[in-house]
C-alpha cells in the first residue's frame, strides 16, 4: 500500500538480479511532489538499473511500484511515459538528422498522418519558453551542442507531460556554466510542482541542487536523507563504505626537456570540418599536461594526430626535437609513443582475441616476442602473467576473451601493455571514463608513477576533479583551439570553465551577465 | 535544329522514361526498405521473380490486374524472408541479400520454364493521355506510356510526401536513423523494418512485372540484365530521396536508350560498349557520390544495415 499522500512514486522491495549480478535488492524509494530528489552512488551501486525499472526498459523480479498511490505495471517506457515518468539518458535519445521538433513529435499519437510541422514548432516554442528552456525548433540535432541538446530531451519529456523527470547524470557532458543553468532550470520545474530525479556521483551537486539524497551502495539502499541533515563528508562516507585516499603527485615543477612538442597544427575532423585550429603545445619529461574541455572539441582529433592515426594539414609534431608529423603508426610507436585510446575495446584492444594475444598487439614484431619467423608464445604467456599479476588484473586466465574483462581490469591490462614498452610519451585519452572508484584510483596511481619515473604524460578526462589532482599543468581546450595552459599555482574550476565554454577573459562572461 | 534532330531528341527522352520505369519502381522499393535500415542487395533477384510471377499470373488469368497483384506478392515473399533474416535473425544483410538474390534467380529460371517462348496473351500498352500528349517534347516523354508508367508519377509524389510529411513517414525514418530513440519513443523497431521491407520488395516485383508485361512482353531468363543492381546504385545517387531517385532513373534509362538510338544513326561505335555505358556511369555515379559523402555529412540512413538489439 501507498504510505503517504505526497508521494506521486513509491518503489517497495525491488529487487533485479542480472546473470551473477544482484544490481538492485529489496530497494524502497519514494519521490514526493515537487521535490529534487538525488539519486547518488558510485559506477555499479543500482542507480540506473532502478531508474531504468521505473522507467519501464527493465521489469523488476520482486517488488511493486506506486505512482500517485496507484499500483501500476510498467511494462515498456511508454507505459512509463503515459504514467507520467520521463527519463533523459545519459546517452541521449535523439535522431541526429532530425530537427528539434521532428523529435520532440516523434513517438506521438496525433496528429495520426498529415504532420503540421509549423504548428508542432510553435508549441515546442511555446513550451521551451516557459520553462526558460532556449531551443529553436527547426534546428537539427546535430547542429547542436550537448547542452542544447539535453534541453532538446527535457523538453521532448515536458511535451508529453511527464510530472516526474529522471536525469541519468545529467551534468557528466556540461560545462559548469551549463550545469548552473540546468539546474535553475530543475528549479522551474520545480516550482511548476514536478518531481524530478537526478542520477549523480558527484556530491558538490547534491548539495547543490538536491531537496532530498538517497544514497545507494552494493545495490541497496544505504540511507535516504533531507539535504540540510548532512554533510557532504557525511554522504561520502555513506557512498563508498570507507574513506579512500587521495593519491596527490608530489610537485616537482622542474624545468624539463620537453618531449612532445606540436606548434600550430591544424587538422580536419571526419565530417571534413576543422578540428584542431593552430594547436601548439609542449608536453616535458616527467609532466602530466591534462587537457580539459567539453567532449567532441578536437581531444580525439588531437590524440589521434600524435599517434599517427590522423593526417595534419599544417603545423608540426615532434618527439624530442624529431619530427613526427604525419609519420605512420607503427613508425610513432617505434620512436617511444604509447597510447591509452577513448575507445577502450574498439582501438585499444581486439576484444574477441585472448589476453596473451593482446598484451604482444604492440609488441609481436620485437626480437623478445619472435623465435626466428614466429612468434615466441613462452615469453608472450610469461609477459601477460606477469602484468596481469603486477596490475591485479581479475580475470578466469590470461587464455580468456579481452572482452569478458570489466572495464576497469580492462584498461588496467591495457594501461599495463602501453608502459610496460618503457614509453617516452603516454597519450591517455578518458583512462577512468566509466570506471568505478577503486578501479580508477589504481588507474591514477599508475599514471602519478609513469609520470615520476619520467615519462611525458598527455593526459585527457573530462572530470575536472581528476584533472585538478592529476596534472602539473592544465591545457583547455575549445572548438580545436587551445584556449589557455594554466599552471597549479593559476587555475580554479571557475576559470577553467569559463575557457571550456570558449570565454577568453573574465570581462568577456561579466558582460554577457 | 532540324527536324529530324528534334525527333530524334524527343525519341531518346521518351525511350528514356519507358527505359528508366523499371529502375524508379525497384529503387523506390530500396529507398523505402533502406530508410529503415535496412539493406536489401537481393533486388535484382526479387525483380526476376517479380517478372516471371507476373507473367505467369497474367498467363492464367488473363488479366494485367492479377499480373501486378501476383508479381508484389512474389516480392513480397521473398523481401519477407530477408526481414525474417536481418530483423529477426540479425544475420549479416550483406550475405543475406546477395545469398537472397541468387536464390531468387534460380527460382525465377525455375518457374519461367514452361513459359519461355509463350506470348503474354495481353499487355500493357501505351494509353497517350488526351491534350497533353501534344504538348512538344514533354508530350511524348511523359504522358504517351501505359498506366504502369503514369502510376510510377503517382507513386514518386505519394512517397515523397509520405517520407517528409507525415507522421507514419517520421516514424519509419526514425527508425533507419536511429532504432534505439524510437524504441525509447513507443516505436515498434519489428514491425516497421519487417513493414516496409516487404512493401519495397513488392515495389521491386512490380519492377520485374513491368519488364514482362509492358516493357518486352515475354518472359525471358535473366531478363533484368543487371537493372537490380543499377537501382541499389541508384538509391545511393537519390540519397534516399524519391524524387531525386525519378531524375536518376531517367537518366539511367537515357543512357540504356542512347545506346540503341545511336547505332540506328549510325555511329561508328562498337555495340558492345554502347550496352556497357550504363554499368560505366553506375560506377561513376558510385565513385562520385561517395567521394562527395566523404567530405560532406551523408544523408544515408545512419542505422542503415546494422541489426537492432535492445540493451
Amino acid at each position: 500500500m501507498p504510505q503517504e499522500e505526497n508521494n506521486i512514486i513509491e518503489m517497495h522491495g525491488i529487487t533485479k538480479r542480472f546473470p551473477g549480478v544482484l544490481a538492485n535488492e529489496n530497494i524502497d524509494f519514494c519521490v514526493n511532489c515537487g521535490e529534487i530528489h538525488a539519486l547518488l552512488g558510485e559506477n555499479g551501486a543500482g542507480k540506473s538499473t532502478l531508474m531504468n525499472i521505473l522507467s519501464g526498459l527493465y521489469k523488476p523480479d520482486e517488488g511493486e511500484i506506486f505512482v500517485k498511490g496507484k499500483r501500476i505495471q510498467i511494462g515498456s517506457p511508454r507505459h512509463a511515459i503515459e504514467a507520467g515518468i520521463g527519463m533523459v539518458h545519459q546517452h541521449f535519445r535523439l535522431v541526429e538528422n532530425f530537427s528539434v521538433a521532428e523529435n520532440i513529435t516523434l513517438g506521438m499519437s496525433t496528429p495520426r498522418f498529415g504532420l503540421d510541422m509549423t504548428a508542432i514548432e510553435d508549441e515546442v516554442s511555446d513550451l521551451s519558453k516557459k520553462y526558460g528552456l532556449q531551443l529553436d525548433p527547426q534546428a537539427q540535432i546535430w547542429q547542436l551542442s550537448v547542452g542544447e541538446q539535453q534541453r532538446v530531451e527535457i523538453v521532448k519529456m515536458l511535451y508529453r507531460g511527464a510530472d516526474v523527470l529522471i536525469l541519468d547524470e545529467p551534468t557528466a557532458v556540461l560545462t559548469p556554466q551549463e550545469a548552473r543553468e540546468l539546474f535553475d532550470t530543475l528549479d522551474r520545474m520545480k516550482a511548476t510542482g514536478r518531481s524530478i530525479i537526478f542520477i549523480t556521483h558527484k556530491l558538490d551537486e547534491v548539495m547543490h541542487v538536491a531537496d532530498r539524497v538517497t544514497v545507494l551502495r552494493g545495490g541497496r539502499v544505504a540511507a535516504t536523507v533531507n539535504k540540510e541533515d548532512v554533510t557532504s563528508r557525511e554522504l561520502a562516507s555513506l557512498m563508498v563504505g570507507k574513506e579512500h585516499s587521495t593519491v596527490l603527485p608530489d610537485k616537482d615543477t622542474l624545468q624539463s626537456e620537453p618531449v612532445l612538442t606540436l606548434s600550430d597544427v591544424t587538422a580536419y575532423g571526419d565530417r571534413g570540418t576543422i578540428a584542431l585550429d593552430g594547436v601548439s603545445l609542449q608536453v616535458r619529461a616527467g609532466e602530466i599536461l591534462g587537457i580539459a574541455g567539453v567532449a567532441g572539441n578536437g581531444q580525439r582529433e588531437l590524440t589521434e594526430t600524435i599517434t599517427g592515426l590522423r593526417r595534419i594539414h599544417s603545423g608540426t609534431i615532434s618527439l624530442h626535437g624529431q619530427d613526427i608529423s604525419n609519420k605512420t603508426p607503427l613508425e610513432i610507436i617505434d620512436s617511444g609513443v604509447s597510447y591509452v585510446p577513448e575507445d577502450r575495446y574498439g582501438t585499444g584492444m581486439a576484444p574477441n582475441l585472448s589476453i596473451v594475444d593482446n598484451i604482444i598487439l604492440k609488441s609481436y614484431r620485437t626480437r623478445v616476442m619472435s623465435k626466428g619467423p614466429f612468434i615466441d608464445y613462452d615469453a608472450a604467456k610469461r609477459q601477460a602473467k606477469e602484468l596481469v599479476e603486477r596490475f591485479q588484473v581479475k580475470t578466469a586466465g590470461i587464455h580468456s576473451e579481452a572482452r569478458l574483462l570489466s572495464g576497469g581490469n580492462a584498461q588496467k591490462l591495457l594501461l599495463g601493455r602501453e608502459i610496460s614498452s618503457d614509453p617516452k610519451l603516454l597519450v591517455a585519452a578518458y583512462p577512468t571514463r566509466g570506471l568505478d572508484i577503486g578501479a580508477a584510483e589504481a588507474i591514477r596511481s599508475i599514471l602519478i608513477n609513469q609520470r615520476n619515473q619520467g615519462v611525458a604524460i598527455l593526459l585527457i578526462s573530462e572530470d575536472l576533479d581528476e584533472l585538478i589532482r592529476l596534472s602539473d599543468r592544465i591545457a583547455i581546450m575549445f572548438a580545436g583551439k587551445i584556449m589557455g595552459t594554466l599552471n597549479r599555482d593559476e587555475w580554479s574550476i571557475e576559470h577553467i570553465g569559463l575557457l571550456m565554454a570558449g570565454v577568453l577573459d573574465v570581462q568577456d562572461e561579466e558582460a554577457l551577465t | 535544329m532540324t527536324q529530324t534532330t528534334v525527333g530524334f531528341i524527343t525519341a531518346v527522352l521518351a525511350a528514356a522514361v519507358q527505359a528508366g520505369t523499371p529502375l524508379l519502381y525497384a529503387a523506390l522499393g530500396e529507398i523505402l526498405t533502406e530508410r529503415v535500415g535496412i539493406l536489401n542487395l537481393s533486388v535484382e533477384g526479387i525483380m526476376l521473380v517479380g517478372a516471371v510471377s507476373g507473367f505467369l499470373a497474367t498467363v492464367a488469368t488473363g488479366n494485367l490486374a492479377a499480373g501486378i497483384l501476383g508479381a508484389a506478392i512474389a516480392g513480397g515473399i521473398i523481401a519477407a524472408i530477408h526481414a525474417f533474416l536481418s530483423v529477426t535473425l540479425k544475420v549479416n544483410q550483406v550475405v543475406s541479400g546477395l545469398s537472397l538474390s541468387l536464390f531468387a534467380t534460380g527460382v525465377s529460371g525455375y518457374l519461367g520454364k514452361p513459359i519461355i517462348g509463350v506470348a503474354a496473351p495481353v499487355s500493357f500498352k501505351p494509353y497517350p493521355i488526351p491534350g497533353l500528349s501534344k504538348i512538344p517534347i514533354l508530350g511524348p516523354m511523359f504522358f504517351k506510356h501505359n498506366l504502369l508508367v503514369y502510376g510510377s508519377y503517382f507513386l514518386v509524389a505519394f512517397l515523397w510526401y509520405f517520407l517528409y510529411k507525415t507522421r507514419p513517414g517520421l516514424h519509419m525514418r526514425s527508425v533507419g536513423e536511429s532504432p534505439r530513440t524510437a524504441d525509447s519513443l513507443g516505436i515498434s523497431v519489428t514491425a516497421v523494418q519487417y513493414t516496409y521491407t516487404i512493401i519495397g520488395g513488392a515495389l521491386s516485383g512490380i519492377a520485374g512485372a513491368y519488364l514482362s508485361l509492358a516493357y518486352a512482353p515475354s518472359w525471358i531468363e535473366q531478363m533484368t540484365a543487371g537493372r537490380g543492381w543499377i537501382a541499389i546504385a541508384l538509391v545511393i545517387f537519390a540519397v534516399w530521396n524519391p524524387l531525386r531517385a525519378m531524375v536518376g532513373a531517367y537518366l539511367f534509362g537515357g543512357i540504356e536508350a542512347l545506346g540503341f538510338r545511336i547505332q540506328v544513326v549510325g555511329a561508328t561505335i562498337s555495340p558492345i560498349v554502347l550496352k556497357m555505358m550504363p554499368y560505366v556511369f553506375t560506377i561513376a555515379v558510385l565513385i562520385i557520390t561517395t567521394a562527395r559523402s566523404a567530405t560532406y555529412k551523408t544523408e544515408a540512413p545512419q542505422a542503415l544495415g546494422v541489426p537492432y538489439e535492445r540493451e
